[in-house]
C-alpha cells in the first residue's frame, strides 16, 4: 500500500477502512505521486462539466464493457486501459462519481476482478465534494503512459453468473437491491428510469429487498458501522461468513450494496451477479417470484 | 467499429427537418470522442427556460424515460411551433439531447414536428458512447414532444 489509510474515525469504525477515503484525505493528497484519482460517472460527459484537478475519466459503457460481448474488458484491454490512464498496478487508485458512487463502486468492482491492490471509494462521492465547495476543473490531464501488466480477470471469487445464482438459489443468501416496486414485479425498471428491458418483473426467489439507498447516510457518504449492521445483520438476518450474491439490474447499484458488505461490514464471500434483472428477467425458464415475499425454491 | 452514416440498407435516413438533419450531418462528420464533445456545446447552449415558464413548472411535462429531472413544453409561435426544455447541469448527456430537439423542433410547423423519425436520437452516431438507457430518453423526449404537438389547439 502506497499510501497510509485514512485515519478519519468516521473510516476507522470499518472492517477495511483502506477501501476509503473522506473527501479532506483527498484534498490533502492530491497530486502527490503513486495517487491517480479516478471518476467514473452514469453520465459520459459529467466529467467534461468539471473534475477533481488531476482526475482522470473511466467510462463504464465505453471502456469498461467489451464492446461486443457483454462482457468485461480482457487482460490485455484493461492492462491497456490502465496504461493509457497513468496508473501502475502499485498505484493508489481512489474513484469517485455521481449518483452516490454508484459507476465509481461498479469500477472499484471491475478493478478488483483484475486484482489492483489498492482502489478506495471517495466517500461521498462527486457530490459531496463539490457540496463543499472542493476545487474543480474542466483541464483534463494527459498521463504518461505507465507500466500496468496483463493480468487476467478473476470471475470466481467478486463475480457471479446467472447459473450459478440459480443452482445456489436456498443455498446463498440472495441480496435484491432495487427498488420495492422492481422486486415485487410491479415494475422492471428502476422509479424515474426508461425501461431496459426485462420481460418480467419479479425477483429471483429467496432473495431479501434491501434497496442500495439504505446504505447512504443523508450526505451521501456511507452510513456508520453500527447502522450498517442494523440493516444487513439484525434486520436482514446476513451473517458474514455467508455467501452472499447481490444483483439489480445492470450490476452497478448491486456494486455499491457488494461494497458496503465486503468492506464495511467484512463480508468475505460476497459477489455482484452482473447480470442481473436485465438477464434474470429476459432467461427463458427461470424461476421468479412475484410480490413482497422473497419467496421459496421452485420445485422442478 | 465506426457506425454506418447511413442505415444498413443503404437508405439515407428520412429527414427529420432541415436543422436536425444539419445537427446530424455535423455528429456524423466528426470521429467519436468528438462527437461526445459536440454534444457537450449542445448542453451548454441549452437556454434558460422564459420566466414565466420558469416560475411555473406545472406548465412543463416531465419526461419520464429520461434519467434525469427533464421537463419539456411545446408551444404555438407563429405558424410553428416552439420548443421549451430544462435539465440540470449534472446531467449534460440529456441537457445535450434536450438542447439537441429544442433547437431542431422550434420553427417546424405542426407536420414536420410529426414527421421527424422516431428513431432520431440512433441516427447521431452516438451509440457506441452514450448508453442505450440515454439514448432511449431522448427518444422518449422526442415521442413526448410529439404528443404535445398533436395536442396543441388550433391556431
Amino acid at each position: 500500500m502506497t499510501f497510509a489509510l485514512d485515519p478519519s474515525p468516521a473510516l476507522t469504525q470499518f472492517a477495511h477502512p483502506e477501501r476509503l477515503v473522506t473527501t479532506e484525505w483527498l484534498a490533502e493528497h492530491l497530486g502527490e505521486p503513486g495517487l491517480v484519482v479516478v471518476e467514473s460517472d452514469e453520465d459520459v460527459l459529467l466529467y467534461e462539466t468539471g473534475h477533481i484537478p488531476g482526475a482522470v475519466k473511466v467510462d463504464w459503457h465505453t471502456e469498461l464493457n467489451d464492446p461486443v460481448t457483454r462482457d468485461y474488458l480482457d487482460g490485455a484491454g484493461f492492462a491497456a486501459l490502465m496504461s493509457a490512464k497513468g496508473i501502475a498496478r502499485d498505484a493508489t487508485i481512489v474513484v469517485y462519481g455521481d449518483k452516490n458512487n454508484w459507476w465509481a463502486a461498479y469500477a472499484l468492482w471491475v478493478f478488483s476482478l483484475f486484482g489492483h491492490e489498492d482502489v478506495r471509494l471517495l466517500d461521498g462521492g462527486r457530490g459531496k465534494w463539490e457540496a463543499e465547495g472542493r476545487p474543480m476543473t474542466t483541464e483534463i490531464p494527459t498521463p504518461e503512459p505507465a507500466e500496468y501488466p496483463v493480468v487476467e480477470r478473476d470471475d470466481t471469487t467478486l463475480r457471479a453468473f446467472k447459473d450459478e445464482v440459480l443452482g445456489r438459489i436456498g443455498q446463498a443468501q440472495l441480496l435484491d437491491i432495487r427498488s420495492p416496486q422492481e422486486y415485487t414485479g410491479e415494475r422492471t425498471h428502476m422509479p424515474d428510469y426508461p425501461d431496459e428491458g426485462a420481460l418480467r418483473g419479479g425477483h429471483i426467489p429467496t432473495a431479501r429487498n434491501v434497496p442500495w439507498a439504505r446504505a447512504v447516510a443523508e450526505d451521501g457518504t456511507f452510513k456508520s458501522r453500527d447502522e450498517l449492521e442494523a440493516i444487513y445483520l439484525d434486520e436482514i438476518g446476513l451473517r458474514p461468513a455467508d455467501d452472499v450474491i447481490a444483483y439489480c439490474r445492470i450490476g452497478e447499484r448491486s456494486s455499491h450494496s457488494w461494497f458496503a458488505l465486503k468492506y464495511l461490514l467484512g463480508f468475505e464471500n460476497v459477489r455482484n451477479y452482473d447480470g442481473s434483472w436485465t438477464e434474470w428477467g429476459n432467461a427463458v425458464r427461470v424461476p421468479i417470484v412475484t410480490g413482497s415475499e422473497p419467496g421459496v425454491v421452485a420445485a422442478r | 467499429m465506426t457506425p454506418p452514416a447511413v442505415p444498413a440498407d443503404g437508405a439515407e435516413p428520412a429527414s427529420a427537418g432541415p436543422v436536425l438533419d444539419g445537427i446530424r450531418e455535423e455528429f456524423l462528420a466528426v470521429d467519436k470522442p468528438e462527437r461526445l464533445q459536440l454534444l457537450l456545446e449542445f448542453a451548454n447552449e441549452l437556454p434558460e427556460l422564459p420566466p414565466r415558464l420558469a416560475d411555473h413548472p406545472d406548465l412543463l411535462e416531465r419526461v419520464d424515460e429520461c434519467q434525469s429531472p427533464v421537463f419539456i413544453v411545446l408551444e404555438r409561435e407563429g405558424t410553428g411551433v416552439r420548443m421549451h426544455a430544462t435539465a440540470p447541469r449534472e446531467a449534460p448527456t440529456t441537457r445535450g439531447f434536450a438542447s439537441i430537439l429544442a433547437q431542431g423542433i422550434t420553427g417546424l410547423t405542426p407536420e414536420q414536428v410529426l414527421a421527424i423519425p422516431e428513431d432520431f436520437a440512433l441516427t447521431l452516431g452516438l451509440t457506441d458512447s452514450v448508453s442505450p438507457l440515454r439514448l432511449r430518453g431522448m427518444t422518449g423526449m422526442l415521442g413526448r414532444a410529439k404528443r404535445q404537438v398533436r395536442e396543441l389547439p388550433a391556431a
